[in-house]
């Protein structure tokens, strides 16, 4: 890869446009992702019986649906990115790309 | 982790020891397993011979050829993560301790969001055929490449002897073959399937077999849902009047301590993202955009089938554990340990033919998950080291797939070796280590090699090394090397906590940065230097290998 259009991508307003978007949307994520798991991870450390309180009259305690809220979570979360970075991002990387080439 | 611990303990103490009695019960019970077994060595067979007519260049042995759709390579990585150990293993866990089998499920799916956030494109876009390629991107290729290879063969070789011992196990137990010659017989059809099938092969071999996993799951799942009039209360109120205590709905004292829940959070996190099987899926796709949806679809699948195994361990709970059919009545306990939980449950529910059809499944799963790992083994040895120290990338293609399928045939003959030696050898602590090397040795040199500027090659192979050294060491003064096997105690070791994550990841990357920003060589300023060119490449993929033949 030429020397040259490296320099004109870094130099592409878009370019750090795209780095910035991305880079502080996927650190966003990473920590909802992060805080979420850690405090569940904590509750269990410090306080399992929190999360073995029933629900109403029944058995069921509401760790459970806590639990398959984070595996779904994680579900969504990766639905988010993907869906995103697959439409801005790649269309705002095909921009760079097409002046890029363009100038050459 | 330790569901895996727990399942490789369990199928190597308890199975080892299930009588004689028991093995030929399993025998007779089983020809329609044995048939489906069959079905499956000579699919397997099938799709290999469809697979090397398509395997011509090294590009497709090691990458399937780059044309992997994002769904395709989703479930494929989802396969590799439904091994036997997770599905036996943690509707196994359920089974016994309920809650807690939710928060193993739960630690080893939240790292797939974060691979997908930070490593997953830029992987993409920076690699080529190993995670090594990327590491070694503007860095000194020997040494780099050198420790690359090693964190990724020790890794596969931990996970091989543990999937190897365990595959061994299972197939004694479930189809009545001798041990050896269970283990020969994965060998050679992992040896055959690899050399001849390449990536191809084994990523199809892994689609197949999620697809069977997944439905053979949901139909447990049904099948138990039905039961209970489809209310999860019915369910949980059935299992809590069996066991006859509420314990089952709270997290039960799996993980105790803070420090041990954090360092097991970071083993699988981390530990994830450095698994050499795993990071090689990722350069079978065309671009970053197929890469990202791989991981949506994966993480989709796993969580869906975390979920099926939860209601399995309670469906067992209900409908297998008080049936005197399924237990040794001598103990009380199940025939062949709690592992079998899932397998007796699918002769509850749907007799002796979907009892046959699970049981080829796991051997699927086995042949799956065992061939993705000598796969990535062999491409270590023969992309890192052959091809790129020892011939210093003076290599032509044709005979570095060559170096790489003699490769394979070695690593299988050691698979089979190591896992007949190990036979009744404790190994619980394998793919523990092998977590805690991925994390702490693949992941930090990986991810700084990403983002941070200032890597240089020294600080990478100095810390790296570090974090490579901590794991080990650690593993050994653990609970279960140093303790259990060593003085027959675990509260006997040297250092307290059986998941070392947390400190040698920490090593790891203190030690990067400590060694990276004292190097003032002139080749440290010409690798920072490099960086620049190589953020551009990784975001946004100009000038990325392209994998597509045009």
């Amino acid at each position: 890869m030429n020397q040259e259009i490296y320099e004109r991508v870094k130099n592409n307003p878009k370019f750090s446009e795209l780095v910035k978007k991305r880079s502080s949307f996927a650190f966003k994520l990473s920590l909802i992702m992060l805080s979420v798991y850690y405090i569940f991870i904590m509750i269990i450390a410090f306080s399992p019986e929190t999360l073995g309180k029933q629900i109403g009259t029944g058995v069921t305690s509401i760790g459970i649906p806590i639990g398959l809220s984070i595996i779904i979570l994680c579900f969504i979360l990766t639905g988010i990115y993907t869906d995103r970075a697959n439409n801005e991002f790649d269309k705002l990387t095909d921009e760079i790309k097409d002046d890029v080439r363009f100038d050459v | 982790m330790k569901i895996l611990l727990t399942t490789f303990l369990c199928i190597t103490t308890v199975l080892a020891t299930s009588g004689d009695a028991e093995v030929s019960d399993q025998r007779d019970l089983n020809i329609p397993a044995i048939i489906m077994f069959l079905f499956f060595v000579l699919a397997t067979l099938g799709i290999t011979y469809w697979a090397a007519k398509r395997t011509k260049t090294a590009k497709d042995f090691y990458t399937a050829g780059g044309g992997i759709t994002g769904f395709q390579n989703g479930l494929a990585i989802a396969g590799d993560y439904m091994s036997a150990a997770s599905f036996l293993g943690i509707s196994g866990l359920v089974y016994l301790k309920g809650f807690d089998g939710l928060i193993y499920s739960i630690g080893f799916l939240v790292g797939w969001p974060i691979i997908l956030f930070l490593i997953a494109e830029q992987l993409r876009n920076l690699g080529k055929y190993t995670f090594a390629d990327v590491a070694s991107y503007r860095l000194r290729q020997t040494p780099i490449r050198i420790l690359a290879a090693l964190g990724s063969i020790a890794t596969v070789l931990l996970y091989l002897i543990a999937q190897m011992v365990g595959s061994g196990k299972l197939i004694q137990v479930l189809f009545g073959l001798p041990y050896e010659f269970a283990v020969i017989l994965v060998g050679v059809m992992i040896i055959v399937l690899v050399t001849f099938g390449g990536m191809l092969a084994t990523t199809w071999v892994q689609i197949i077999k999620a697809i069977l996993l997944l439905c053979g799951a949901s139909f447990l799942a049904i099948m138990i849902m039905s039961k209970m009039g489809f209310s999860f209360e019915t369910l949980f109120q059935n299992a809590v009047n069996i066991k006859g205590t509420r314990s089952i709905m709270e997290p039960g004292g799996l993980v105790s301590d803070p420090i041990s829940a954090i360092s097991l959070g970071i083993a699988l996190m981390f530990g994830t993202a450095g698994l050499p099987h795993i990071l090689m899926r990722f350069f079978t796709v065309s671009d970053a955009k197929e890469a990202r949806k791989s991981v949506f679809y994966a993480t989709g699948f796993i969580g869906y089938f975390y979920i099926l195994t939860f209601i399995i361990g309670f469906g067992a709970i209900v409908l297998v554990s008080k049936n005197p059919q399924y237990l040794d009545i001598a103990t009380g306990t199940l025939f062949g340990g709690n592992n079998m939980a899932a397998i007796h449950l699918s002769h509850a529910v749907g007799g002796n033919l979907f009892l046959g059809f699970i049981s080829a499944v796991a051997f699927a799963t086995i042949l799956a998950v065992v061939s993705g790992l000598t796969l990535a083994g062999a491409s270590a040895i023969s992309h890192d080291l052959y091809a790129n120290v020892f011939a210093k990338g003076n290599l032509n293609e044709i005979v570095e797939m060559k170096v790489s399928k003699y490769s394979t045939v070695c690593l299988g003959i050691l698979a089979i070796i190591l896992g007949i030696a190990f036979e009744n050898q404790n190994i619980a602590f394998m793919v523990g280590l092998a977590f805690a090397i991925a994390a702490s040795a693949n992941f930090p040199i990986l991810f700084l090699s990403m983002y941070w500027k200032k890597l240089t090659t020294r600080g990478a192979v100095i810390g790296g090394t570090l974090g490579l050294a901590t794991a080990i060491i650690l593993v050994i003064l653990g609970p279960i090397v140093w303790g259990e096997i060593i003085n027959g105690d675990q509260s006997k070791a040297i250092f307290p906590y059986k998941y070392p994550a947390l400190f040698s990841v920490i090593v790891a990357f203190v030690g990067i940065w400590f060694f990276s920003i004292t190097d003032k060589s002139e080749n440290a300023k010409n690798e920072i230097a490099a960086f620049d060119n190589q953020y551009v490449r990784s975001q946004t993929g100009i000038g990325a290998q392209s994998t597509l033949n045009h």
